[in-house]
Formats: C-alpha cells, sequence, structure tokens
C-alpha cells in the first residue's frame, strides 16, 4: 500500500455538494491535528530565527531590574514575560531554549533512527551471530530504563554538549533496529529485493534504494514517537542539573533554575514547563495521527 | 511451565551479568577507576591500596573477575564524599524510595486501570473522551512539571501540603499522587485498548446471547482476558516508575535512591553511582521475573504449551 | 550439433538438519541428490514434479543463488558459483529468472517502467533517455503499452504484472531464463496468453528456458525435452511427446494417469500412488521411488537405478525399465 502525503483533492467536489466539503475537509484533517501542525511549525520557526526573535540576547543582565513581572502582572513591555534573577529577559532565555532543546531532540532522534537502522539492516543482512548480537543488546538496552543509563554514563564521562547529543541518540536505538530488522527480512529473499540481487543489483542498492524508502513510514512513526521522548528525556536531565549546562540554557534548565523562585516567580518556571507540554503533546498527536492514516490496523 | 520458568531466570542471570559487564566497561573507559573512585586528593598510599586491592595492575581480565566478586560480597568501593561503603550509602536509602514507589505503583495500577476499563465500558461517550483527553495530558506532561504545578498550587498557594521535605504522611502525598499520574494515564490508554479489543471478541457476544447478565460477562470473561496483556504492560512500566522516583525525589527534596543518584553522578561519585546501577539493574530484572511468572501463571495458553512439550 | 549452452553435472545441494529439536541426530535434506542435464541455446527444458521435489532448488542451483554442495554448473563454459561477487554479477546479464509472484518481485513503490530500466542502471548500460527507450521496446515485445511506463504494481493486474517482470528479464537480453512456476499464480485464461508470450520471446531473442512447474500440460506444451524429478532426482527425460503418451518409469505413468482428459478421448488408467511422498531427509536407500512403486524388488532396494539412456534416446533410472528386473507387479 502506497503511502500518499497528499493530501484529498478538495477542489475536485462535485458542483452539488459544497457543504460536504467542509465536512469532509475535517474529517480527513481533524482539529487537533491542525493544531498541532500549527504549533510544531510555530516552534520549528522559532528555533530556526532564534536570533531574529528573541528581544535581547539570553545572557544580558540586568541587575536593577530582577526578578521582575510579565507584561500584564504588572511589569513592563520591556520584558514581555519578565525577568528571572539575574535580570535577564525571560522571553529571550525561553526562545533560545525552545532552539535548543528542539535541536537536541532532533539530532538525537536522527542519531538513534540512524543507528538502529544501520544495526537493524546488519543484522537482517548477516544474520547468524550478529543479529543475536543486535537481540541481546537491545535487550540490554531495554532491561535498564535509559534514564539510568544516561545518569551513569553521564556520571562515568562527565558532560559535554556533543556527548549529551551523542548520548540522546542511544534512546530507542533498538526500537528502529527491530523495525529496521524486521521489515528487511521481510522484504528479502522472496520479494523485490531479492529479485533485485538476482538483478545484479549491490546490497547497498538493494537496501538504499528499495528497503528503506518502502519502510520510510513506519520508520517516520516511530521517529514522531522518540522525539518528544528524547525532549522530555533531554528536559528532565537538564532539570536535575545534569544536562544542557549553563552558559547555555534549554527548556528543561529554566525549569530546574526557575524552580527556587517558584514562589517569588512563578513565570520562570511556568514559561518553559508550557512550552514542553504542548510541544510534546503537538508531536505526539501528530505521530497518532500519521499512523492511524499509515496503517489502521496498526492500534 | 518449569522450562518457560527456567530460560527466564537464566535470562534474567545474564542479563545482571551484562550490566555489571557494562558498568565495569565504563568505569574503565573513563579514566583510571583508581583515580576516579578514590578522587584526585587521596593520599597517594589510599590510592596504591586500592590498586591492590582492586588488583589494577592485574589483567583486564582478572580485573573483571576481580570486580565480580567484590560485587558479590556487596563491596564496591568507598562514597567519596564520606568515605563510607558505597553499597551501604545506597542501601539505607532504600526505604524512603520503597515508602514513595510501593504506594505510586499500587495507585497507579489502581487510577490507571479503572480509568481504562471505565473509558473502555462507556466507549465514544463523553466519559470515555474526557478520560482519554485526561490521559493524554497525563503521559505528556513530564514528571517534574506535573510534580512542580502540583506543589505550586497545593503548597505555596493553598498551603494545605508541605512541597518538599521527609517525615510525615503529608510529606508523602504529592510526591506519591506525581509519581503515580503518569504512568497512570499511559495505563488507562492500554487498558482501554486492551478492554475494547476483548469486548469485539465473538465470545463475549457469545456469553451475553447465553443470557449472562453483563457485570458477569465483564469480571467473568472480559476482565481476565484483558488482564493479559496489562500485566505485560505494567512489567514494562516498572522500568519507567524507577526513572519517575528519581525525578521526583529531586523535585520534592525526598532523600531517597534517586535524588542519591542525582547527587552522586553531579558528584562523580562512581563508586555510588556503581552501586546503584546494579541495584536496579537486579530490581528490574526480579520484577520482570515476577511479570513474567505472573503471566506464565493467568496465561493459560503459556502453561499447557509449555507442558505439552512442543518447542 | 551446438555446444550446450547450460550444463548441469552431478549437481546436488544437502542441508544438515537436526531432526526432534536441538539434541536430535543430524540428517542430511537431500534436496537436489545428482541431477545432470544440458540446455542447448534457444531451447526449453521443462522440470516437472510435485512440491518438493527439488526443482526450484534445482533452478537456484544453477544461476548460483544458492552454492552447490557436489556437482558442477556451466554456463556457456564458465563455471557457475554462488559467490556473489563482480564476476558472478557480471553473469547476471546473461542469465536471469522470473518467478511464481509477479506482485512480490515488484517494488510497490516505484512506476513499473523504473523497474523495467533498473536492470540496466545496475549494470551501467546506456544513457538515461536510451534506457528509456530499451523499456519501451520491451514493453511493446510483452504485449503491453507505453502508457504501463509510469503505472504501479498493484494497479495492473496478475498476467500484467508478469508481462513486466518478464520485460524487466529479458531488457538485458540474457541467453537463459529460468522460469520457476512462472504462471502458477495466474487465471486459467490468462495462463495461455503468458505462455504464448513465452514462446514469442523465445522465437524472437533465441532465449533458452528452464521451464519449472508442476503444471504437465503447461510443460508438454512449451519444452523441447521434459525431466521428471523425484526427492532431488531425475526419473525420466526425454521428448514431450514421447514422455506423454509413452511414459516409461512408474512415477511418470502414474503422473501422467492423472492428466484429466477431454471427453470422449479414451480415458486413461488411473494409477494411484501408494503411502505419502517421503521425506527428502529420509531418502528410501537404492531407488527413491521404491516405497510407493508398484513394482519394487528387492533390487530396487539395494542399488540407485541410473538414468540410462533407452534405444530411442528416451532416458529412464528405473531397474524395471532397462530390463534388470523382471516387470512384474509386486503381489
Amino acid at each position: 500500500m502506497t503511502i500518499s502525503m497528499r493530501p484529498p483533492a478538495v477542489v475536485a467536489a462535485p458542483a452539488a455538494a459544497p457543504p460536504g466539503r467542509l465536512s469532509r475537509f475535517l474529517t480527513a484533517w481533524p482539529p487537533g491535528v491542525i493544531l498541532a501542525i500549527a504549533w510544531i511549525v510555530a516552534m520549528l520557526f522559532v528555533a530556526v530565527f532564534a536570533d531574529q526573535l528573541s528581544p535581547q540576547g539570553f545572557t544580558k543582565m540586568d541587575l536593577r531590574a530582577r526578578l521582575a513581572d510579565p507584561w500584564g502582572f504588572g511589569g513592563t513591555t520591556a520584558h514581555l514575560l519578565g525577568t528571572d534573577e539575574l535580570g535577564r529577559d525571560v522571553l529571550s532565555r525561553l526562545i533560545h531554549s525552545i532552539r535548543m532543546s528542539l535541536l537536541v531532540a532532533f539530532l538525537g532522534t536522527l542519531l538513534s533512527a540512524f543507528i538502529g537502522i544501520s544495526v537493524g539492516f546488519l543484522a537482517a543482512h548477516f544474520r547468524g551471530w550478529i543479529e543475536e548480537a543486535m537481540m541481546a543488546l537491545a535487550d540490554m538496552q531495554a532491561s535498564l530504563p535509559f534514564m539510568i543509563i544516561a545518569l551513569a554514563v553521564l556520571a562515568f564521562f562527565g558532560n559535554s554538549l556533543p556527548l549529551f547529543i551523542a548520548l540522546m541518540g542511544l534512546n530507542n536505538w533498538e526500537r528502529f533496529a527491530r523495525i529496521a530488522r524486521g521489515l528487511a527480512i521481510a522484504a528479502s529473499e522472496q520479494g523485490y529485493a531479492g529479485a533485485v540481487r538476482h538483478l545484479g543489483g549491490s546490497p547497498w542498492r538493494v537496501y538504499g534504494l528499495h528497503i528503506l524508502p518502502n519502510i520510510a513510514g513506519t520508520l517516520l512513526v516511530s521517529m514522531t514517537l522518540s522525539f518528544p521522548e528524547i525532549i522530555l528525556l533531554e528536559s528532565g536531565l537538564s532539570f536535575l542539573g545534569l544536562g544542557v549546562q549553563p552558559p547555555l540554557t534549554s527548556l528543561g534548565n529554566m525549569v530546574g533554575y526557575g524552580r527556587e523562585y517558584m514562589q517569588s516567580a512563578p513565570w520562570i518556571m511556568l514559561a518553559p514547563s508550557v512550552i514542553i507540554v504542548l510541544t510534546t503533546l503537538a508531536i505526539s498527536i501528530l505521530g497518532d495521527w500519521l499512523r492511524d492514516r499509515l496503517d489502521p490496523t496498526l492500534r | 511451565m518449569l522450562r518457560y520458568l527456567a530460560t527466564r531466570l537464566l535470562r534474567a542471570l545474564l542479563t545482571i551479568l551484562a550490566v555489571s559487564t557494562f558498568a565495569f566497561a565504563i568505569l574503565n573507559l573513563s579514566g583510571d577507576p583508581a583515580l576516579l573512585i578514590m578522587s584526585v586528593d587521596a593520599p597517594p598510599e589510599a590510592i596504591e591500596a586500592f590498586r591492590k586491592s582492586w588488583g589494577l595492575d592485574r589483567p583486564m581480565w582478572v580485573q573483571y573477575l576481580h570486580f565480580l566478586d567484590n560485587a558479590l560480597h556487596g563491596d564496591l568501593g568507598r562514597s567519596m564524599r564520606d568515605g563510607r561503603d558505597a553499597f551501604t550509602v545506597v542501601w539505607e536509602r532504600v526505604p524512603a524510595t520503597l515508602a514513595l514507589t510501593l504506594p505510586a505503583f499500587l495507585l497507579k495500577i489502581g487510577i490507571g486501570v479503572s480509568a481504562g476499563i471505565f473509558a473502555a465500558l462507556h466507549r465514544n461517550a463523553f466519559a470515555d473522551r474526557m478520560t482519554m483527553t485526561l490521559s493524554v495530558a497525563g503521559y505528556t506532561m513530564p514528571s517534574f512539571v506535573l510534580g512542580l504545578v502540583l506543589a505550586l498550587v497545593f503548597a505555596v498557594n493553598l498551603g494545605w501540603l508541605p512541597s518538599g521535605g521527609y517525615g510525615t504522611v503529608e510529606h508523602a502525598i504529592l510526591p506519591v499522587i506525581t509519581l503515580s499520574l503518569a504512568g497512570a494515564a499511559v495505563l488507562a490508554r492500554f487498558t482501554r485498548s486492551a478492554m475494547i479489543e476483548v469486548l469485539g471478541q465473538p465470545y463475549i457476544r457469545a456469553a451475553t446471547a447465553k443470557g449472562l447478565p453483563w457485570r458477569r460477562v465483564i469480571t467473568g470473561h472480559a476482565l481476565p482476558n484483558a488482564a493479559i496483556p496489562t500485566v505485560t504492560v505494567i512489567g514494562f512500566m516498572i522500568g519507567g516508575l524507577i526513572a519517575g522516583a528519581v525525578v521526583v525525589e529531586s523535585v520534592f527534596s525526598w532523600p531517597g535512591v534517586g535524588r542519591l543518584l542525582v547527587v552522586a553522578v553531579a558528584n562523580r561519585d562512581l563508586a555510588v553511582v556503581q552501586s546503584i546501577l546494579l541495584l536496579i539493574a537486579s530490581c528490574m530484572v526480579v520484577a520482570n521475573l515476577l511479570v513474567d511468572l505472573t503471566y506464565g501463571w493467568i496465561d493459560p495458553r503459556v502453561r499447557t504449551h509449555r507442558a505439552a512439550g512442543a518447542g | 550439433m551446438t555446444a550446450p549452452l547450460l550444463v548441469a553435472d552431478a549437481i546436488e545441494r544437502h542441508y544438515e538438519v537436526r531432526r526432534d529439536g536441538l539434541l536430535g541426530k543430524r540428517r542430511s535434506l537431500r534436496a537436489v541428490d545428482g541431477v545432470s542435464f544440458a540446455v542447448p541455446p534457444g531451447r526449453t527444458l521443462g522440470l516437472v514434479g510435485e512440491s518438493g521435489c527439488g526443482k526450484s532448488t534445482t533452478a537456484k542451483l544453477v544461476l548460483g543463488l544458492v552454492p552447490l554442495t557436489g556437482g558442477t554448473v556451466r554456463f556457456d563454459g564458465q563455471p557457475v558459483q554462488a559467490r556473489h561477487d563482480a564476476a558472478w554479477r557480471r553473469q547476471r546479464r546473461d542469465m536471469q529468472m522470473v518467478y511464481q509472484d509477479p506482485l512480490g518481485a515488484l517494488d510497490r513503490r516505484l512506476p513499473v517502467g523504473r523497474q523495467i530500466m533498473e536492470p540496466l542502471a545496475i549494470h551501467r548500460i546506456g544513457t538515461p533517455n536510451g534506457r528509456r527507450d530499451k523499456a519501451m521496446a520491451l514493453l511493446e515485445a510483452v504485449g503491453l503499452g507505453a502508457s504501463h511506463l509510469g503505472r504501479y504494481p498493484h494497479e495492473l493486474s496478475g498476467g500484467q504484472r508478469q508481462r513486466i517482470v518478464l520485460a524487466r528479464a529479458m531488457i538485458l537480453e540474457p541467453r537463459l531464463l529460468v522460469c520457476d512456476e512462472p504462471v502458477s499464480a495466474l487465471d486459467v485464461s490468462i495462463q495461455a496468453q503468458v505462455v504464448n508470450l513465452l514462446g514469442d520471446i523465445q522465437a524472437r531473442f533465441g532465449v533458452a528456458y528452464l521451464f519449472i512447474s508442476h503444471d504437465l500440460r503447461i510443460v508438454r506444451q512449451v519444452s523441447h525435452e521434459v525431466a521428471v524429478m523425484y526427492l532431488g532426482r531425475i526419473v525420466e527425460q526425454g521428448e514431450p511427446d514421447r514422455l506423454f503418451s509413452q511414459p516409461e518409469h512408474p512415477y511418470t505413468r502414474a503422473l501422467v494417469s492423472a492428466i484429466p482428459t477431454a471427453r470422449g478421448a479414451k480415458a486413461r488408467e488411473r494409477i494411484l500412488l501408494q503411502g505419502d511422498p517421503p521425506n527428502p531427509v529420509d531418502v528410501p536407500s537404492g531407488c527413491a521411488f521404491r516405497t510407493r512403486c508398484a513394482w519394487a524388488q528387492p533390487l530396487c532396494a539395494e542399488r540407485r537405478p541410473e538414468l540410462r539412456p533407452l534405444a530411442d534416446g528416451t532416458r529412464v533410472a528405473c531397474h524395471m525399465t532397462h530390463g534388470d528386473i523382471a516387470a512384474r507387479r509386486a503381489a
């Protein structure tokens, strides 16, 4: 079944059914999904144009205006979301945090997908002990909650941003590996993959041009599941002070530091929290919807 | 059944071995273990003694065996902070964590399963949609956000409950609720779909056609069958509970193993981290084993399949 | 007489299996057990037999898709080995395969035109435009039109898909085409069309076929020579008309007797075989067929019959046919 990513042809409605058009459109594109996509697009926009959008530098301190209230709660328009304990503009920090968290989540997801797919394909291609080793590794990873594994690695190796992103890339690779391996095995020998090999095609061609495009849909859905997980993981670790380190700022980071001022300046903590929740919600909604469209038999 | 048990036990042992190897590997990869565990400031004689006792001058595989041997005897080095035996330091925090995780576990199952069943029985009605929306909110919200929000509302603004600390039941209420809600949300969703799938089966229709009252159909047929996949999911969620405990204990300053882990990681107190790692791995393995046992017990297909000697 | 294109010489394919789980005895599964034949250029050798007799495995051995455990295969004088190296890939240009399931053999995400052109891309032949022209020529040769270039496999019927697979296989102009049950999955009415098409292709391109099927009537129609397989061995081989009108080997007789005859024609006496087809793990000693043969005698258990020619050239592997034992039914 080919996956059609084109929206249904709304413009080709017969003349007699204009009222039907709207309800058909809403059925194919539920409002929740539209909102989710809109939110994700907005977040991506903020992440990409963070430098242009943020009113001030996110490290700029103004010690005379510490813990200022947000606009509308007694504050000025100079700081729409108020300031933190060092007088830094919360809105600017928020914008840059969005960029950092999305970046980490994005790179982490891509990395884990890459690792997972490569290992899965290798296991499917070579079978034998390579496959056994992969399954054993995957089981081992699944036997501990990843947060614990991450904490252990951070303890031993210290913390730097590239290491942290690499660590995020290890989250869930086994899910991608299992999918890739399963689908590759199903496609091989009896099917088109075998046929291309018989034609003289190299394994690269088979996996790259044939198997991978065919499983891309399922993998994409898995990525939409993995992405919010990494956001939650990263923000959790950053909240604990073990993730993104200052002077860099991330959403979890902000919540962590804002926690101490929960009573006097709750917005420092609430603003990033709201962003985290809405973003993971939006991606989850999108992922569910994609999965339903891709294969209604998948629960 | 025995064969099933035996294979599961074997896998459990192998997993613990694997995790120990992992701990050993990263310890050795990240630098000189003696310096790392004893810290750079320790006097040279202490470092030498440590090296001797851990056999760090011997070949790697000898060290590994030594490490395993020590671990089995509960000797995993000393905590950097106060020089006490690492394992003891960890072990004394366990009761506090249990005081949090056990009630949360029960609460999670209670809320999650009931909500799921409730939603499944009123499928597509308002009650169902409401429950599902709430549950989505539950699992997309990180536990620290939930904890902080609850603390903000109930502790800071309303002043009903303390916002952190340890000692009385009141101190435990918010952490337990926070810890259970995220898992409850996921469980609710899952239970709902399991129930819906079971309710759609022909034997349910046959049972009602027989004239059984709806209540009996649910308790006698639907629930037991829906329990089977649900039990496995609960098993998976134990890991989430542990990870959640780490965060929740930090949010509410609850002196349990989770909080200790965070502090130890921040201080790079590696002996303690290692001990906690092994402890958690053992717990997970035991928990999974229990889940497998329960699953094998409640699913008659597993029991008889194995008994018939197939496979 | 021209040199044969493909020569299989006592080829074997044995698998080591363990019966009864992890600790059972090691047995040898003899999928192909000493098969020899030759295919002349531009001619068709038909291979028939029941499921599990080793026909498909023979096809894979001949193409070098599965390694031999014994014997040799020579294509145009060159050995064929199952090593997926450059030499093997080079050989792909001369020998190709058509499969039983055309939908499975095609990538459902790509238009069929691209898939027909793919072999040219793999072997780096021609330019993109040239390849397109070639693909269109092949489409026309298999009886489809240029409009089919952009279609997807699921938009075509079973017969059309098989034509696409055929076009893809033929675009390199191989000299040997192995057809493994190419029409079994198609409707009966379509089968005839595809079989005729195969004949046209052979006439036009001069390609040799190894045609594998369990359907005797089709094999009779397309083949210049037929070989009957049983449990990994060839039991009879000869001209189709001779083989079907005057089968020699007891197994062939039973197969032929089961072919339905048109109403009015003389009804055949149906020979029913006793017992179940044995497992290729447990090949009976001597003649593999003896456990179901009505004429079996002690010699059949002791000595494996060789495939030897009779006076008219038909080769049979049976003691009775060659007169080594008396032709009487067992008590």
